[in-house]
């Protein structure tokens, strides 16, 4: 499946327009800036629900991006991505209910098994291509639930049940409760995670993994190592995803098979469409639409909830096709004509 | 080898209605080149309107055939008012479009139908199959009417012209269109008959399942499975693939000691991914060619 996203244009310098006397890159900075601003105010102004609201919103985020590189940039398909998330947050919970592991270092541990696995998955996905890529991650995404409830690895996961494990409270004797905490610390590691991406899709092997994507027989004529790329760039997206996971267990303080089903996959999926396909900024938009939309939708109508969900979805797809982050280059360009 | 005979016509049995699925799945990726994830559902809400008809006092076989017109209808219906505006929105913006559709038929059924389980008649009756105690008269009938659609098909995709120009459609719309074929008009009669199909399937499934509005989400995934084991372009190899992954699924079940009940959809899904790792584009498909 070949997907020409509008992204490819972003690979080659961006074209340098101005809004309102201020230069393109400056605005950039301006949003990024605004936008950590509200990020650091928003523990201290709300209350704790909608705190963790967020902060399961941004760990959505992160495990989009994880999509993201995969689908968006390398033009591979998934549809097993609720795995990956699986296998951080079991990394994690295991780490820090049996073996008594600080909750912080279960995040590069679960990075660790996660490249290790998307890897290893992603060597026989190789010879697999766009719809039959699909079903094959897809069998991923309905196997690790079935094979974390079964007795073979019970004792480790707790079978059914699942592992509780106890919420972190803030270090240093800070003056935050553990919500405000892992709010903060679920932001840091946002933070550094979308540098990471971004820096690495502006990279020499960014450019990379869009050229396999728009062309694999131009990319290879050209010197890329495609297998290789492709392989890396699932254990790459599966360690974003399995970060994502590793923090979701420990924001939820519980992990159980039924939580990790086809349904999670389908979710970062449309998150993934809604934010915009091959966008960086897009997927935060999209967790919080994963978050947020099923909750409104369910306001609306208890009983209608899921058609409510579908035609919203389906409004979104009808005004904007590329996603939020098609809306906002088309606002941008807007805005550029105006000026002029 | 008793055991083996019995768990091979089990999963026959099963893998009918894999097979019914697999069918309606490779009919709409024959005239769309998508596959869609909202054909369950599809299939579903098409089975509760039999249902409602049956219970307003119709004949079944009038039912069934009323349910096969009000189906393709609303197939024809649902591509010109969702998909159509659409149309030139990224692939992966239809895949969202289906799921958007999969949530609205899933909880509309619900909310008109409420969640509970109902049971279905079966028109073959009740009772085993020719007296042995194997298959059943419906999973045998059902196989039947499987087969059969598989060759009303065949004939319709290869012997009219209609069916040549649906394929010329999904195949190459702008040659299609330049040659005088309304590609439009052809998607959405692709979508009237996989709607239509998805009904026979949906109404062959009910009585072994059960009607309720979730009947049909497990089954998709198999109908899927089979469908691309068999390969995507070939209904024949749809309905072969249907019936080994209910097979293979049984043998699994019993004969690997670690699997049994609770992991056999896993390994089945394994072997898929082997099949496709050896010969990617399924057993009977062709491989697609792109020109460089």
């Amino acid at each position: 499946m070949t997907m020409h996203g509008p992204a490819t244009a972003k690979a080659v310098q961006a074209p340098v327009g101005e809004i309102g006397g201020i230069p393109l890159p400056t605005w950039r900075w301006i949003l990024i800036g605004g936008g950590l601003v509200i990020l650091a105010v928003i523990p201290f102004v709300t209350k704790n629900f909608y705190i963790f609201q967020i902060t399961l919103a941004l760990i959505y985020a992160i495990a989009i991006l994880g999509l993201n590189l995969l689908t968006g940039f390398n033009g591979q398909f998934s549809l097993g991505h609720s795995a990956f998330y699986a296998i951080g947050a079991y990394t994690a919970a295991i780490m820090m209910e049996n073996m008594g592991i600080h909750y912080a270092w279960t995040l590069p541990a679960a990075a660790i098994v996660c490249f290790v696995f998307g890897f290893l998955f992603g060597l026989p996905a190789l010879r697999l291509e766009g719809i039959y890529l699909a079903l094959a991650t897809f069998a991923l995404a309905i196997a690790i639930p079935q094979v974390l409830k079964s007795s073979v690895v019970e004792h480790w996961t707790g079978g059914v049940q699942g592992i509780v494990i106890i919420k972190p409270d803030a270090p240093f004797g800070l003056p935050l409760n553990s919500d405000q905490w892992l709010y903060l610390f679920t932001v840091l590691t946002a933070i550094v995670m979308y540098v990471c991406a971004a820096n690495l899709v502006k990279s020499r092997t960014g450019r990379a993994l869009i050229a396999i994507r728009d062309h694999p027989v131009a990319a290879s004529a050209m010197g890329i190592n495609v297998s290789l790329y492709k392989s890396l760039t699932f254990g790459v997206s599966a360690l974003y995803t399995g970060v994502a996971g590793a923090l979701g267990a420990i924001a939820i303080a519980f992990v159980a098979p039924d939580s990790f089903t086809f349904s999670l996959a389908v979710a970062l999926f449309v998150g993934l469409v809604v934010g915009g396909v091959a966008s960086i900024p897009g997927t935060i938009v999209g967790g919080f639409f994963v978050l947020f939309v099923p909750n409104i939708a369910e306001h609306f109508s208890k009983g209608l909830a899921g058609a409510v969900y579908g035609i919203i979805l389906l409004l979104i797809i009808f005004v904007m096709p590329m996603g939020a982050a098609g809306l906002g280059r088309l606002i941008t360009g807007k805005l550029m004509k105006q000026g002029r | 080898m008793e055991l083996f005979l019995h768990q091979v016509l089990a999963g026959l049995a099963t893998g009918g209605i894999y097979a019914c699925m697999a069918l309606a799945v490779v009919m709409i990726y024959q005239a769309i080149d998508h596959l869609n994830f909202a054909q369950g559902e599809m299939a579903m809400f098409s089975t509760f309107i039999a249902w409602q008809l049956i219970q307003w006092g119709i004949p079944y076989w009038l039912a069934f055939g009323l349910t096969i017109v009000i189906s393709f209808a609303a197939g024809v219906v649902i591509e010109r008012v969702v998909l159509k505006p659409i149309h030139d929105a990224p692939i992966l913006s239809h895949v969202v479009a289906f799921i958007a559709l999969l949530a609205i038929l899933n909880s509309s059924a619900g909310f008109l139908w409420d969640w509970t389980i109902k049971s279905f008649a079966s028109p073959f009756g009740s009772g085993q199959f020719l007296g042995q105690n194997l298959l059943s008269k419906h999973d045998a009938g059902m196989i039947g009417v499987t087969i059969l659609m598989l060759v009303a098909l065949y004939l319709f995709f290869r012997h009219t012209r209609i069916g040549l120009a649906m394929r010329a459609a999904a195949a190459n719309p702008e040659s299609a269109r330049l040659a005088g074929i309304r590609v439009g008009w052809m998607n959405a009669l692709g979508w009237g008959m996989a709607a239509a199909i998805g009904a026979v399937a949906g109404m062959l499934i009910a009585p072994v399942v059960f009607l309720e509005p979730n009947m049909m989400l497990s089954i998709l995934l198999y109908g899927f499975a089979g469908a691309v084991v068999g390969g995507l372009t070939s209904p024949g190899g749809a309905v072969f693939g249907g019936f080994s992954v209910g097979v293979i699924e049984n043998l699994a079940g019993t004969y690997i000691p670690v699997v049994g009940r609770e992991m056999k959809l896993s390994i089945a899904l394994c072997i898929i991914v082997a099949v496709l790792c050896v010969k990617p584009s399924g057993l009977f498909g062709r491989p697609v060619v792109t020109r460089v």
